[in-house]
């Protein structure tokens, strides 16, 4: 708290506040009495600080009058300018589009099996070629990216729907409740996320559900985390201090002052998290712990093509393609926007 | 009838005593300054008047709020009562209010807390109470972010956020010492006038004694967590009689004689210590020119004595200069009080030059 005693001793050196003159009198030496330089701007009629500077000539800050408009302009050039934010924004969009598209539209049925043209490479009629089941590539790359994208959101809505509110309890009450909480995130931490989704698996089976549920409780602990750090620096923010002075309740502050200032942060988390997940949904696939055949996914292509190596190199090669390209892109994405957040803060 | 009630308020931090047995009262209508040094315990006076102390700072003692006591009061009431009977002013408008809201809103918030008011009617009002507080063109004030305005401009909106549900006091922690000396006096006027209009008490924390003695009728001077002086603004600003209100005072007018300052500003030797390294006893007796041997024990709050003192060269060891019975406990009324053995009685001004060094050495 920074009414602490000695923190005001620290700030103010030695007693040397002390030696500071009456308001009045410092700015203008020549001026007797008490009144100084505000006692003109009195005199004269003027009411705002502003137009007193203006009128001497003095620069001032700027009240505001440049209206919004100019600082959502600013902020848009501030993204744009932003080549992570812009190039990770690109794909993960292209990506979104890409699922949403295989909902209603893929060149070729994702499962449809046709032995004439088993493991054909790339020609005009499958772009990317034909798997050992004769299955259009092209096809199963873009139905993945609904798997990918439905383990991702609703894994990373786990973490933040558990993570968040736990970190923002543990920030807000210290000691027993606080710690309790840190110390089971540490351990949810510490136990190895592959080894939960292979215990998960032999109780409920391999599937869609597995994987969420166990790349979701994995990345709880750094939502915990994330959370109370950011939330403890803006409770020990004096506008919080100032909410509390006019009667908020411990509960309206968090909703009210304590998300808003944290948001930001808590988006940008969740989109670095979004691509630890897709990597995590895909190597669980691979181990056989997630999505099951004949459910197309990246996971589950790579290890369907690891068979034919020597066939074709290629049927791996687009499934890894499509994983890289997707984590690059939400990567690039969470980077961009903290760092536009930092260059917005550091303004 | 005093409205605010402090009886021997006392907050340790883990053992660390930084205030001891704090006792005044505010009385309705009253205007009380509190001065002292940075680290004398003001603010976390006033901090644990509003129950806002956390980290593991304690209070123990009474605060009376109309009666109420505040002290061990359950957080609910508390929240209750803040901002609505008791507001606070801070001293950073810079950071006192939330970057992410519009002024409008968070001006608004308090009525829609404690009055239940709708988001349209909590707007209406913001507009007319920043419009109190002289903003220029309040509608479009109401819909700027804190960063739009200027610290002065923010310090009204303060202000318009402490007055919004009529307290009966307000505590205004340092009000303008953030702030450009241009923009301090105005901001002190809107005060002025907003605590005459509202008719609340004002509970004003500061160490600017100009200000103290415009805005006050009654002073009390803080020092190591103690109160070392009370009175009326009148007779603690003209015939201080703790040894440290008349340094602070000394220090203050420096300049102000004729303008020019003659020399060396004064200064009080030494530095405030950090909380916990206060000599035992009187607080001030390290720096203290007037200390004596009696100065080891804490003096007790007495009125001040009437009479001439003894020189500084042959004090009074041992009882306390006692020439008229306190009136009560002293703390409420405007007795002017002195927690020291060896008080100064001469003229402020002759003393003054004698007792305070010239260039803190």
């Amino acid at each position: 708290m920074s009414q602490s005693p000695a923190e005001d001793t620290h700030r103010s050196g030695s007693g040397s506040q002390l030696g500071k003159a009456p308001a009045g009198e410092a700015g203008v030496p020549g001026v007797s009495g008490t009144r100084g330089v505000s006692g003109v701007a009195e005199a004269s009629g003027v009411r705002d600080a502003a137009e007193f500077a203006d009128g001497v000539g003095l620069v001032v800050e700027s009240d505001g009058s440049e209206g919004r408009a100019e600082v959502r302009r600013s902020r848009w050039r501030l993204w744009l300018r932003n080549p992570s934010l812009v190039i990770g924004g690109t794909i993960v969009a292209i990506v979104v589009v890409v699922a949403l598209l295989s909902l209603v539209w893929t060149p070729y049925a994702p499962n449809a099996v046709n032995p004439a043209i088993r493991l054909a490479g790339p020609s005009a009629s499958h772009l990317l070629g034909t798997d050992e089941y004769g299955r259009d590539v092209l096809s199963r790359l873009m139905a993945s990216a609904q798997v990918t994208l439905y383990v991702g959101v609703i894994s990373v809505l786990i973490a933040v729907g558990v993570g968040v509110p736990a970190g923002l309890l543990a920030a807000q009450r210290s000691g027993f409740v606080s710690q309790l909480v840190l110390r089971i995130a540490d351990i949810v931490y510490g136990f190895p996320a592959l080894l939960a989704a292979i215990v998960l698996a032999a109780a409920i089976g391999a599937s869609k559900t597995t994987v969420t549920l166990a790349v979701g409780i994995a990345y709880i602990p750094v939502f915990v985390r994330v959370t109370r750090s950011n939330a403890l620096v803006v409770l020990s923010s004096e506008y919080v201090l100032a909410a509390r002075a006019y009667g908020r309740r411990p509960l309206a502050i968090l909703r009210r002052h304590v998300v808003p200032n944290i948001a930001t942060t808590m988006i940008a988390q969740m989109s670095l998290l979004f691509s630890l997940a897709v990597l995590a949904e895909a190597a669980l696939d691979y181990l056989g712990l997630g999505t099951t055949a004949p459910t197309a996914s990246w996971g589950t292509m790579l290890q369907d093509g690891q068979n034919y190596l020597g066939n074709d190199v290629l049927l791996t090669i687009w499934p890894s393609l499509a994983v890289f390209i997707c984590v690059l892109g939400f990567s690039l994405l969470g980077e961009g926007i903290s760092e536009t957040r930092d260059a917005r803060s550091r303004r | 009838m005093a409205v605010l009630s402090v009886r021997d308020l006392t907050i340790t931090n883990r053992g660390t005593t930084l205030v001891s047995g704090v006792s005044f009262d505010v009385d309705a209508g009253e205007r009380v300054g509190l001065i002292g040094e940075s680290g004398s315990g003001k603010s976390l006076t006033a901090l644990a008047t509003m129950g806002l102390l956390s980290g593991g700072i304690t209070a123990s003692g009474h605060v009376e709020l109309e009666g109420e006591e505040l002290l061990g009061l359950n957080e609910s009431r508390l929240c209750e009562l803040r901002g609505d009977r008791i507001a606070m002013i801070f001293q950073e408008p810079m950071t006192a209010l939330n970057p992410t809201k519009r002024i409008g809103a968070q001006v608004g918030e308090t009525l829609r807390v404690h009055r239940g008011l709708s988001r349209r009617a909590a707007a209406a009002a913001a507009v007319e109470l920043l419009a109190r507080v002289e903003l220029p063109d309040p509608h479009r004030y109401a819909r700027l972010y804190p960063h739009e305005l200027s610290g002065g401009q923010r310090q009204r909106v303060m202000m318009a956020i402490a007055i919004s549900c009529d307290p009966v006091v307000i505590l205004a922690d340092e009000p303008t010492t953030a702030l450009d000396v241009t923009v301090q006096r105005r901001v002190l006027d809107l005060l002025d006038r907003l605590v005459d209009e509202e008719g609340c008490a004002l509970l004003l924390i500061t160490h600017d004694l100009a200000v103290v003695s415009e805005m006050c009728d009654r002073v009390v001077t803080m020092y190591g967590g103690h109160i070392v002086e009370s009175g009326s603004a009148n007779d603690m600003l003209n015939a201080p009689r703790h040894p440290y209100t008349e340094a602070l005072l000394l220090t203050s007018r420096a300049v102000s004689v004729d303008g020019v300052a003659s020399g060396l500003l004064p200064s009080i030797a030494g530095s405030v210590p950090a909380a916990g390294n206060f000599p035992h006893g009187c607080p001030f007796r390290d720096r203290c020119e007037h200390a004596i041997g009696a100065c080891v024990e804490m003096p007790p709050m007495v009125s001040a004595p009437i009479v001439a003192a003894p020189m500084v060269g042959a004090p009074m060891v041992g009882a306390p200069m006692v020439s008229a019975p306190m009136a009560g406990d002293g703390v409420g009324s405007t007795v002017h009080a002195v927690a020291c053995w060896n008080p100064v009685c001469e003229k402020p001004e002759m003393s003054a030059r004698e007792q305070v060094s010239a260039n803190g050495d």
